[in-house]
Order: structure tokens, then C-alpha cells, then sequence
């Protein structure tokens, strides 16, 4: 077993917890044990475009001096927005020792941050680290016959040095979907934004978002849209309007918990899909 | 644009265009009006001046553009940022722009109108809609 | 004696009292933050510094000795907001917090509130757990909360902390630990009557002769 430190984030304690338990069980499936971190606190959700606004890179750095106290260089993130806070704050202070200090100054009460811990997420794990070969030949419930739409979203792919991938053309989501057995739909809304937290004082502009998105998936042949944000999922699923195509949202975890033959915990309107879709559960169900 | 903009070498130089630029770290003059960010940005149709418009008055000085919309109308997706020939990452601008609004004291975000949204979507907005 | 500063003015104190009673020395009669004088009530919040610190302590005046050259302020009261709500009709999930208290989100992890907890509680985490709906875990945590509300005071989220804290408490309370089985059979005893006769022979009994059952009585170990 791989022990690989883990940062969970609020959403997968509450509206994401199947996300979270799916993809533990999967990558125990890869052997892969993810190691939370014994405190953690909130990512921040949205990364601090201000130059003086240093207090918003404290909730981060506090993260990474946990990962640091454990011993450890790296830590995994399944949530794409921790990824993109996390990520981004790590290089943040990487490249101003200045700033560093100072935030090390302010937060008296922990170690210092050394700088160095490496912000993961499944995606590139799964990429790097399992490798795509490796992840196709464990594959015990392939997805055949399923169309999946990836929805990057933005904090996976923006900023350019950020990204897990191109911001413009990525393709791990893509090949991941493969590796799994699904029939990848490509659609241009891929890596465009769902409306993030707008959603709380303009739902508005969200539904006009997400009625795109979902229109655009369904036109260009999906049965079903992956994501591994759980604000995209929330705005997906609350925002979509009551007419128009309506696909099942699922997380990147479930589908990888499936396709391994772990315990998937996918939503029902998803697994009825993937259960009426692939060859193996027909079979299955059939015996 | 505003009606009876008045371009002036003191607005050109006002502290205001001085701020903007510091809180967002970008050179704003590195602008030529392209309109690139205005054609990839998702959410115009709720913009009363486009990205490039905002970054334009802002050049000009002109403070009025704090009253536009088109700051609360971006989601922070920088699709923009990426997209800048210049370089120029306008999402920046927008956070500068909100900022100010914010520490003037305009409130942005209603916190009671927040129900029935989870901690993700609550977390960001507050951060990105209150001072 | 040493010097303490009051509110601003200067008072020579003996030495080894706690700071309620270098005030009440100094000639304070004090009528509003001040209560158990136990440490357990939260009434006597205070706000201190000390020479040459530039930091601003938080203490419970009861419960803080002075030290020499201490600059003293009270905070009697917090006025934070306490959301409005019927806890018979608030369901135990994880929003409720969030759903009553939104500005814990606004949480940027500072630990600000934990360092100026009297309690030494691990303020942070509480709010870390509320924002993520744990319930259990904020009770847990703040079980010795005593709602003095310098955390709420020193915030700047401004969030307010020991109302989310009593919230989470009396959820855990009320819909979250198991009821005590026992109690409830005792509870259907007394009100069977199983113990009227024995009440009826207590309530005749003399003085003295109460006061001898009473010193006989069998005492649980």
C-alpha cells in the first residue's frame, strides 16, 4: 500500500462524503491508502487575486505546515477547488520568501512553513502516479457503452501553471474516462465556468450557465457529465432549469470505484445509467 | 462608457488608477483594447461595460466604473487571464475593482439571502462579496 | 504592592490577587461582568496588556492574578447576534449551523479565536467542524465554553462563536446522544407511585429524626 497524505476539504465531510468514500475505496482498489490529515481547516474555496491580502494565504499554509509536520512532501486533494487554493498558495509563497515570513511570523502558534509540499489532485495522481496502462489493466467493470462528458471546470485547468493540464486542451480527464471503459464526449463547454459562487446572490446567472453546459454535453452525445468539484456538482444539479436535457452529474471518484469494482456510491439517477448501459452489469444482472 | 467621460492628465494620473494597479499587480497601460477577454468571458450579458471597457476606464481614470456591474458579474474563472495576448490578467482587475467597492463600504452580499447553499459555494462568496 | 492600570488609571494593588479583586481593591464595585467568581460563569472577560508585550491578552478577571504594570480593560458584554430558532424546529444535520450562523464561512483560519480563548479550547477547529457540519465534534470541543465571548470580540470574520458553540451543544443534546434508558425507568417509577409510601413516611418523619435518615443514608461509592 502507498500511503499518500490527504486533504479532504469541508465538502467531502458533507454534500461530497460519497465522493470521498468512492474514491478511497478505489484507490485502495490501486493501492493507494489516503492518509488525512489528523487537523485540517477550510481551503478557502477561492484564491485571493489581491496583492494585500495576505491573510488569505494563512487557511492554506496552515494546511501545508500539517502536511509538513507529518513528514511528508505531498498531499492529495480530490476536490478541484482545494486543489486550485492549495496549489496556488503553495507557489505563492514559493516564490516570495518575503511574504513567507511574514506569514510565518503571523502564525506564531505553528512551525514554520518551509515551503516545498507539492499539491496533488486525483487526476494527476492518476495520470503520474498510477499511470493510465496501470489504471486500464485493474479495470474489472469497464464502462463500455457509457458516454461521459469531463467538466473540468476552471480551478483544474486556470491558471496556465497551475492547471493539472492545458487550460485550453486538456485531455488527463479524457484519458482517465478511457482507461475506465467509458466513451468519451467531447463538448467545447469542457473547461468553461459554471458560475462557481455566484450561485449564492445571483442563482440567476448560474441557471443561464448551466443550461449551457448541460446543452452543450447532451448535444454533443453524453449521457452523463463527470466533475470533481463539488461547486459545479451543487450548481449542476440545483441551478439546471426545469426544461431541457437533464443528464445524471456524477463525481470522477464514483466512476473510478466502479469501473474498479469498489463500492461506487453513485447518485441513483447515474447508477440506473451506468446499469442499464454496460455490458457487465447487464450481465450481471442478468444472473 | 460613461456619458461626458473627461479625459485630463490629472485623472490620467489620479490615485485611483495608482490602486488598481497595486492591489492587482497588473500594468494596466499594457492594454491595447483587443477585446479578447471580452469574447471568452461567459458572463457579459450581465456586464454593463465589457472586461475590456472596465480596464479601459480604469485607464482613463475614471472612478465611476466602481459603480459597474461587471465586477459582480464575474465568477473569477479567468478565462480571460489565460487568454491576454498582454498578459494582462483582468480577473485581477476585477478583484481590485471589487475591493475598493467593498472597503468603501458598499455592501455586495445580502448575508441572509444565503440559505440552502453548501459551505463551498457560501465560503467564496463571502470572500469574494464582503469586505 | 505592585501598579495596575484600570480603565487607564493608575492603582497600587497588594500583590497576588486575582484581577476582580484588584479592581474591587482599588474601589470597584462591580455590578455587571462579574459573577460566579469561579471561572465558570464567563461574566468577567477581560482584554490585558503587559509591559513591553504588545500583545492584548484575554482572560477571566476572576481567574487572572495581576502582574506588575498591567493594563486592565473590561468587556462585560458581547453584543453579538444570536440567531433566532426553535430547537424543536431545527433538524441535527450538518447545515444547521451554517444555515443559522452563515458567517462562518467567512473563516480565514487566523487562530485568532483561539488564542484568545480563556478556556484554552481549540476555538479554530470548532469553527472548522461547524463550517464542515460536524455537530458532534463542535460539542465536543466546546463542552467548556463559557461564553465569555472574546473570541467573537477578537474575530475578524466576526463571527459569533459561542452562540454557534451553544447551538451545537443543544442539538448534541437533544437529538444526537442516546437517551439515558435508565433515567426514563425511574422517571415511569415515580410516576407509577413506587415510591409514594416511602415519600408519605419521609414527609411525617420530625426534624431530628429526618436528620438521623439523613446522616444514615446509603451514599452510591
Amino acid at each position: 500500500m502507498k500511503r499518500i497524505p490527504y486533504f479532504p476539504g469541508c465538502a467531502m465531510k458533507d454534500q461530497a462524503r460519497d465522493y470521498e468514500r468512492a474514491a478511497q475505496a478505489a484507490l485502495a482498489a490501486l493501492g493507494c491508502e489516503l492518509v488525512e490529515l489528523p487537523r485540517w481547516n477550510c481551503c478557502g474555496t477561492v484564491y485571493s487575486l489581491a496583492n494585500d491580502d495576505l491573510m488569505r494565504h494563512v487557511g492554506p499554509v496552515r494546511n501545508l505546515i500539517r502536511v509538513q509536520d507529518m513528514g511528508e512532501d505531498r498531499v492529495l486533494t480530490l476536490c478541484a477547488m482545494c486543489y486550485g487554493t492549495l496549489r496556488r498558495s503553495a507557489r505563492f509563497v514559493a516564490a516570495d520568501p518575503e511574504r513567507l515570513s511574514r506569514i510565518n511570523a503571523f502564525m506564531s502558534d505553528e512551525h514554520d512553513y518551509r515551503g516545498g509540499v507539492e499539491v496533488l489532485h486525483l487526476l494527476g495522481l492518476l495520470r503520474d502516479v498510477v499511470g493510465y496502462e496501470n489504471l486500464a489493466s485493474k479495470v474489472v467493470r469497464p464502462l463500455t457503452g457509457v458516454r461521459a462528458a469531463p467538466y473540468y471546470g476552471c480551478t483544474l485547468v486556470r491558471p496556465r501553471e497551475v492547471g493539472v493540464d492545458n487550460p485550453d486542451q486538456p485531455e488527463v480527464f479524457e484519458r482517465v474516462l478511457s482507461a475506465l471503459g467509458a466513451e468519451v464526449a467531447e463538448f467545447p463547454y469542457k473547461v468553461e465556468c459554471c458560475g462557481a459562487y455566484l450561485t449564492v446572490g445571483a442563482p440567476a446567472i448560474v441557471a443561464g450557465r448551466v443550461r449551457d453546459i448541460v446543452a452543450s454535453a447532451a448535444a454533443n452525445g453524453a449521457d452523463l457529465i463527470v466533475t470533481s468539484c463539488p461547486l459545479c456538482q451543487f450548481n449542476l444539479e440545483a441551478r439546471r432549469p426545469g426544461i431541457g436535457p437533464r443528464l445524471p452529474v456524477a463525481y470522477l471518484g464514483q466512476l473510478l470505484a466502479w469501473a474498479l469494482g469498489a463500492d461506487a456510491c453513485l447518485p441513483p439517477e447515474a447508477e440506473a445509467l451506468i446499469q442499464g448501459t454496460t455490458p457487465a452489469a447487464a450481465g450481471a444482472q442478468q444472473r | 462608457m460613461a456619458d461626458g467621460l473627461r479625459l485630463s492628465r490629472e485623472a490620467l494620473a489620479a490615485p485611483f488608477v495608482g490602486k488598481v494597479e497595486e492591489l492587482s499587480g497588473q500594468n494596466l497601460s499594457a492594454c491595447y483594447q483587443c477585446g479578447k477577454c471580452a469574447a471568452g468571458c461567459l458572463f457579459t450579458e450581465h456586464m454593463d461595460a465589457l472586461p475590456n471597457q472596465v480596464l479601459r476606464r480604469v485607464q482613463l481614470g475614471d472612478e465611476s466604473v466602481l459603480a459597474a456591474s461587471a465586477p459582480w458579474a464575474c465568477a473569477s474563472c479567468l478565462a480571460c487571464a489565460v487568454r491576454c495576448p498582454k498578459g494582462v490578467d483582468v480577473a485581477r482587475v476585477m478583484e481590485a475593482l471589487r475591493l475598493l467597492a467593498l472597503r468603501r463600504g458598499l455592501p455586495h452580499l445580502d448575508p441572509r439571502a444565503t440559505a440552502g447553499v453548501p459551505q463551498i459555494a457560501l465560503v467564496g462568496a463571502y470572500r469574494k462579496l464582503t469586505p | 504592592m505592585l501598579t495596575v492600570y484600570i480603565m487607564g488609571k493608575g492603582y497600587r494593588v497588594p500583590e497576588g490577587l486575582t484581577i476582580m479583586k484588584a479592581m474591587e481593591y482599588a474601589g470597584y464595585r462591580l455590578v455587571r461582568g462579574c459573577g460566579c467568581r469561579g471561572g465558570y460563569c464567563g461574566a468577567c472577560a477581560t482584554v490585558y496588556r503587559l509591559p513591553g508585550d504588545y500583545r492584548l491578552y484575554a482572560d477571566l478577571a476572576c481567574q487572572t492574578t495581576v502582574q506588575d504594570g498591567m493594563y486592565i480593560a473590561q468587556l462585560p458584554s458581547t453584543p453579538a447576534e444570536r440567531a433566532d430558532y426553535q430547537l424543536s424546529q431545527v433538524a441535527p444535520r450538518g447545515e444547521a449551523l451554517l444555515a443559522l450562523y452563515p458567517e462562518l464561512a467567512r473563516c480565514v483560519a487566523c487562530n485568532t479565536c483561539t488564542r484568545s480563548c480563556p478556556q484554552k479550547l481549540e476555538v479554530m477547529d470548532a469553527v472548522q467542524a461547524a463550517l464542515r457540519g460536524d455537530i458532534r465534534q463542535v460539542a465536543e470541543l466546546t463542552f467548556d465554553c463559557v461564553q465569555c465571548g472574546l473570541c467573537a470580540m477578537r474575530c475578524p470574520a466576526e463571527i459569533a462563536h459561542y452562540h454557534v458553540w451553544q447551538l451545537a451543544r443543544r442539538l448534541c443534546g437533544a437529538y444526537l446522544t442516546p437517551r439515558a434508558q435508565h433515567l426514563a425507568r425511574r422517571v415511569a417509577e415515580v410516576e407509577s407511585g413506587a415510591f409514594d409510601a416511602e415519600l408519605d413516611r419521609l414527609m411525617g418523619m420530625g426534624k431530628d429524626e429526618l436528620a438521623k435518615a439523613y446522616q444514615a443514608r446509603d451514599i452510591e461509592p
